[in-house]
């Protein structure tokens, strides 16, 4: 256990130091969102009819971006060897570093998404299903990323190979997650069809996720 | 506790790197890997620590512990350091000493065997080269592991510091520990055996001749 609270805290500690990218994420979601009512005019019906769509593409980019450098680091700078040679399972390891990217990337999103959804006209009600959703939905999106992370590892350009890779697997997710957020703005379907679908697409991910990303990482090692 | 090797072989990249490689090492003795530039040192090295397949042959620890493999046992000291630039000195260490397993948390011992605990709050991206190095070295220090696996491990090290890695590869040696080191210059141990890899390059395959 202590190998694993390990991973977490250090690789949580470089997130928030300097030149870490913790914040880059949500300064990235932050203007993304800022720029799509200067582009679209201020028709405030438009703008609450695809908020919930525009915050989950955002966040979706938005958590891609420090995630070609999670193996890629350590595979660098030689921890990855020592990491594989260590007696903590690789598949636990890799859901640590998973954890600890979202609590740095995912998170801050998900807590500044009711402000940003300010910009777009989104009311209380709104506002709250939609940060539920992200709540539920980005953790899916990390572990997700992490099978693109582990494969792109000893490739030159892995970040665009990666968004390649990773981007359709996302693809479930973010249906499921705008239509339970749309479904709480306009309905007319219940919030909770395609939010418990959301769920299981989460919870299915965060089994698969560390265990394809593991088993992608031995392969490579070779 | 002994690691055997016999007729151990390895391919990288689709081309034969050594073949017939056969050694035996006890609980305190060393095993000194020397080769021209390609000769497999590193490869070999690695292959005992677990992160290169073996291609042919058989490596065994007899006397270590029968659940665990042979990377599990063993210190790996490779090219790289493993440090993150933004971390402290002591921060890399204590993760380290934490996921390899460590019992004791007090790093204050293995930072002072490297000459480093004037520097432990240090960020490691201002560490030389070689106190990089020492820093390294010192995450041996901090969790017990029979077998040490040392790729160069003086390069980078100056006078003062290759005296001292001797100094604590011979207590790590007296302690009953195996080490295997690749090197091409000398290592300050005593009665150091030694292998020699130019002899061991394998034959090339009969299709590239042609080719």
């Amino acid at each position: 256990m202590t190998s694993l609270a390990a991973i977490l805290i250090r690789d949580m500690r470089i997130a928030v130091r300097v030149g870490g990218g913790a914040m880059m994420g949500v300064l990235f979601f932050l203007v993304v969102v800022t720029l799509i009512p200067f582009a679209l005019g201020p028709d405030l019906a438009l703008l609450k009819r695809i908020g919930p769509a525009i915050l989950w593409l955002a966040a979706l980019l938005a958590s891609l971006l420090a995630l070609d450098r999670l193996f890629v680091a350590d595979h660098d700078d030689g921890s990855l060897d020592l990491i594989l040679m260590g007696r903590a399972p690789l598949e636990i390891v890799v859901a640590a570093k998973g954890l600890a990217h979202w609590l740095t990337t995912g998170l801050p999103l998900v807590i500044a998404a009711p402000l940003i959804g300010l910009f777009l006209n989104l009311d209380a009600p709104a506002a709250g299903a939609l940060v539920l959703t992200l709540l539920v939905g980005t953790p899916a999106l990390t572990f997700i990323g992490l099978i693109g992370a582990a494969i792109a590892v000893t490739l030159r350009r892995g970040g665009l190979l990666l968004a390649v890779l990773v981007l359709p697997l996302t693809v479930p997710v973010l249906i499921f997650g705008v239509a339970a957020a749309n479904a709480a703005v306009i309905g007319p379907i219940p919030f909770g069809t395609p939010f418990t679908t959301l769920c299981a697409l989460t919870l299915a991910s965060l089994v698969v996720g560390p265990f394809a990303a593991a088993a992608a990482l031995r392969q490579e090692m070779e | 506790m002994r690691l055997s090797a016999t007729d151990l072989a390895c391919r990288r990249g689709g081309r034969d790197v050594f073949a017939g490689v056969s050694f035996s090492v006890a609980s305190g003795e060393s095993l000194t890997i020397r080769g021209r530039n390609g000769a497999g040192k590193s490869s070999l090295l690695r292959m005992v620590a677990g992160l290169v397949r073996v291609a042919g042959g058989q490596l065994s620890l007899e006397g270590g512990d029968p659940e665990l493999t042979l990377g599990e046992q063993a210190h790996y000291l490779g090219h790289l350091d493993a440090l993150k630039p933004s971390l402290s000195v002591e921060e890399n260490l204590r993760f380290w000493s934490a996921f390899l397993g460590a019992a004791a948390s007090d790093l204050s011992e293995p930072l002072r065997a490297v000459g480093l605990d004037t520097l432990s709050d240090l960020p490691a991206a201002y560490l030389s080269a070689g106190q990089r190095r020492r820093l390294s070295i010192a995450r041996l220090l901090t969790v017990k592991r029979p077998l040490w696996l040392l790729d160069e491990p003086t390069s980078t090290l100056d006078a003062a510091a290759q005296a001292r890695l001797g100094e604590i590869m011979k207590a790590h040696l007296a302690g009953g520990g195996i080490i295997l080191a690749a090197t091409h210059g000398p290592l300050q141990l005593d009665g150091a055996r030694e292998l020699n890899l130019d002899g061991a390059a394998a034959p090339r395959a009969a299709m590239e001749m042609s080719a």
